[in-house]
């Protein structure tokens, strides 16, 4: 175990799959000579050279389907967005290529890729900078969409996702990059598609991803304060969806919270309410609330943008609303 | 025109081989679609289609300067590529019958056309977005550091689209061993080129990206050959890419829910340009050789329309996919 912040976790899980693999390489604008937008790929140019840590152009659409049809004939791609935002220009080349390509081919091209970069919104950016993507990307079957919460998991998703036989959406966090905890050392693989129960209670499943974990987190302890008992749920992957563990949860607290960043309509949330009362209607014994982003493009104002935003003390209120307290 | 092609001279036996190789194929692409269109008359044939007559120089000449680990992508008018790549007649219309022995498994459809042993790579739908495709697919054989490399078919309306301006860019800085080919048949559904490119020589393209580009009379299957091995050349020798305009014209409609003539172009047109037709040119220049004749080439028609009729046979009756099929291949299977 060693303690690393989120960003040097994901620049191990780049550094040990390429070395295991070389197949792999890592294509984007500012990856090589500048060391990432975000140092993700910091040290890597100098290790693996020009030929793996290759710098591109500003054209997002281009160079994302570069990347698919490298992996169209074997090579393991990581195309790195510099943030989520502007993947939108490629996402032409993330639906309509990556996503079908095994289908439409009747199974004969698959495409082993790894689309990953920042997600969510920072300190202030504004409207175009400021959106968290994961249920764009979650309903497209034919992707698979991971957004970890921890540095552990930062890690061992990675390497997971390169590893993978089929596309990937791998949304970090723009504002988890600094946040520090520990790593397995070595080659540590997360599945994709299995939640952690990040902290076990029996009242309340507060149910989360990304960096709505931490302060889900944080109003469980408040909640504790309170007398009430939360078990925090984070998702890790978005899709494929750990229904399992959603539901053996539910079953047993009967109240559910769903917390995550992005917008209300259609969003991740939606899906896992949609699951719970299909499948575990007779478990519930309140409604299940969600706590999402404000259904507006994010405002610059400091004020307005820490009002648009999911807190813990959101979380915390919808979790009493659920326990009529 | 090029000296092989004003040559009355006949050529070495080889030569003539070949020849008729290339006009077999043209015939063959002939009869398949006009059999396609007259399925999708019966209703046999779903959805969106669109037919090739006209343009068979273009995929025979192209196909023929290639190497079978070399890789091929299109865009949705790809019957003919994959057919003059080697795809069987059978597995292309039993694809577009939708059914289970189909290229695709009757997953793809007329559109999505794919044999990934016969380095076929689709088939694809959305216009221009198969272009940075091929440059990854090129990309990936220099990262390899083989001497294969890739082509790349698209309507000359395709070159109107930004995935190409960013793929040629790219293509060209860092030298990917790509062809890249615009086949110009005049239109993209009813818009003329000169009404939506402001630049109509195509090839001229190709200096924004250092690339080289020439344009090529793709009624003569010939000089496409020839155009090609300079292409083929350029990207094996010195993994250069290449930019190739091929001038041709489609017959038929867009697609099988719009006439051949009517609201934006004239019968005249069509029939102007019906007088300079690929399997006529490449006949005539056989004949005046003197190692082709109206009895070799009635024997032939009769033979491709024997394969064609075989592959609608064998379309009909092959079953349509199991209904388990719906769920397989959207994700790769289990353990791998
Ligand atoms: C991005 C996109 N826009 C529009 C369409 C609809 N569409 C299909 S084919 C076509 C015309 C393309 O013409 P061209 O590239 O010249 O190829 P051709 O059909 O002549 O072979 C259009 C507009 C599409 N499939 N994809
Ligand atoms: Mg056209």
């Amino acid at each position: 175990m060693a303690t690393l912040t989120y960003r040097d976790a994901l620049n191990v899980a780049l550094r040990e799959e390429m070395a295991r693999d070389d197949r792999v390489f890592l294509m984007g604008e500012e990856v090589a000579e500048y060391d990432g937008a975000y140092k993700v790929s910091r040290g890597l140019l100098k290790e693996f050279g020009p030929k793996r840590v290759v710098d591109t152009p500003i054209a997002e659409l281009g160079f994302a389907g570069i990347g698919v049809g490298a992996a169209m004939v074997g090579l393991r791609p990581v195309i790195e967005m510099m943030t989520w935002n502007f993947a939108l220009l490629a996402i032409d080349q993330i639906v309509n290529s990556a996503a079908k390509m095994r289908y439409m081919s009747g199974g004969q091209v698959g495409v082993p890729i790894v689309f990953r970069g920042p997600g969510g919104a920072a300190l202030q950016l504004g409207a175009q900078h400021s959106q968290a993507f994961e249920s764009y990307y979650a309903h497209i079957p034919g992707l698979k969409v991971i957004a970890p919460a921890t540095p552990a998991d930062a890690k061992g998703l990675l390497k997971a996702a390169i590893r993978d036989e089929d596309p990937v959406v791998f949304i970090e966090g723009e504002m988890l990059y600094n946040l520090k905890g520990e790593v397995p050392d070595g080659d540590h693989v997360t599945p994709i598609g299995k939640a952690d129960i990040k902290r076990a209670g029996k009242d309340v499943t507060i149910i989360c991803h990304s960096k709505t974990v931490a302060p889900s987190l944080k109003a469980a302890e408040a909640l504790a304060a309170e007398g009430v008992d939360a078990e925090v749920i984070d998702l890790r992957t978005i899709r494929p969806l750990d229904v399992d563990t959603i539901l053996e949860s539910v079953a047993r607290t009967n109240r559910c919270v769903v917390a995550e960043e992005g917008w209300p309509f259609a969003g991740v949330g939606a899906q896992v309410v949609d699951t719970i009362q299909r499948e575990a209607f007779d478990a519930l014994d309140a409604p299940i609330l969600r706590v999402t982003g404000a259904d507006v493009p994010m405002p610059y104002n400091k004020v307005l943008e820490r009002a648009a935003k999911v807190d813990a003390a959101k979380i915390q209120d919808a979790a009493k609303k659920v326990l009529y307290l | 025109m090029t000296a092989t092609a004003r040559s009355t001279k006949a050529p070495d036996a080889a030569t003539q081989a070949l020849h008729r190789s290339y006009l077999r194929q043209m015939m063959l692409i002939r009869r398949f679609e006009e059999k396609a269109g007259e399925a999708y008359s019966l209703g046999k044939i779903g959805g969106f289609c669109h037919l090739y007559i006209g343009q068979e120089a273009v995929a025979v000449g192209v196909m023929a300067a290639l190497r079978p680990d070399d890789h091929v992508i299109s865009a949705y008018r790809e019957h003919g590529h994959a057919l003059a790549r080697g795809l069987t007649s059978r597995a292309v219309m039993a694809e577009l019958f939708g059914k289970a022995t189909g290229s695709s498994a009757g997953k793809g459809g007329s559109m999505h056309i794919f044999d990934a042993a016969a380095g076929f790579l689709g088939g694809h739908g959305i216009v221009g977005s198969h272009i940075p495709l091929a440059a990854g697919v090129a990309f990936a054989h220099k990262y390899r550091g083989g001497d294969q490399l890739c082509v790349c078919f698209f309507g000359e309306a395709a070159a109107n689209i930004g995935a190409f301006h960013e793929t040629l860019n790219m293509a060209s800085l860092w030298d990917l061993p790509a062809i890249f080919i615009v086949e110009n048949n005049g239109y993209g559904m009813g818009t003329a080129v000169s009404r939506a490119a402001a630049v109509t020589n195509l090839s001229v393209r190709g200096n924004a990206y250092d690339m080289p580009a020439e344009q090529v009379d793709g009624q003569n299957v010939l000089t496409v050959r020839e155009a090609m091995d300079r292409a083929v050349t350029r990207a094996r020798a010195e993994s250069k890419p290449t930019l190739l305009e091929i001038k041709t014209y489609r017959y038929v409609g867009h697609s099988m829910s719009d006439a051949a003539h009517g609201t934006y172009r004239t019968k005249d047109e069509v029939d102007e340009y019906r007088r300079r037709d690929p399997i006529a040119v490449l006949a005539d220049l056989m004949k005046a050789g003197g190692y082709w004749d109206d009895g070799r080439h009635d024997a032939l028609v009769t033979e491709v329309q024997a394969e064609v009729e075989d592959a609608v046979t064998f379309a009909d009756a092959s079953p349509d996919p199991d209904p388990s099929a719906l769920y397989t291949d959207v994700y790769a299977p289990e353990g791998r």
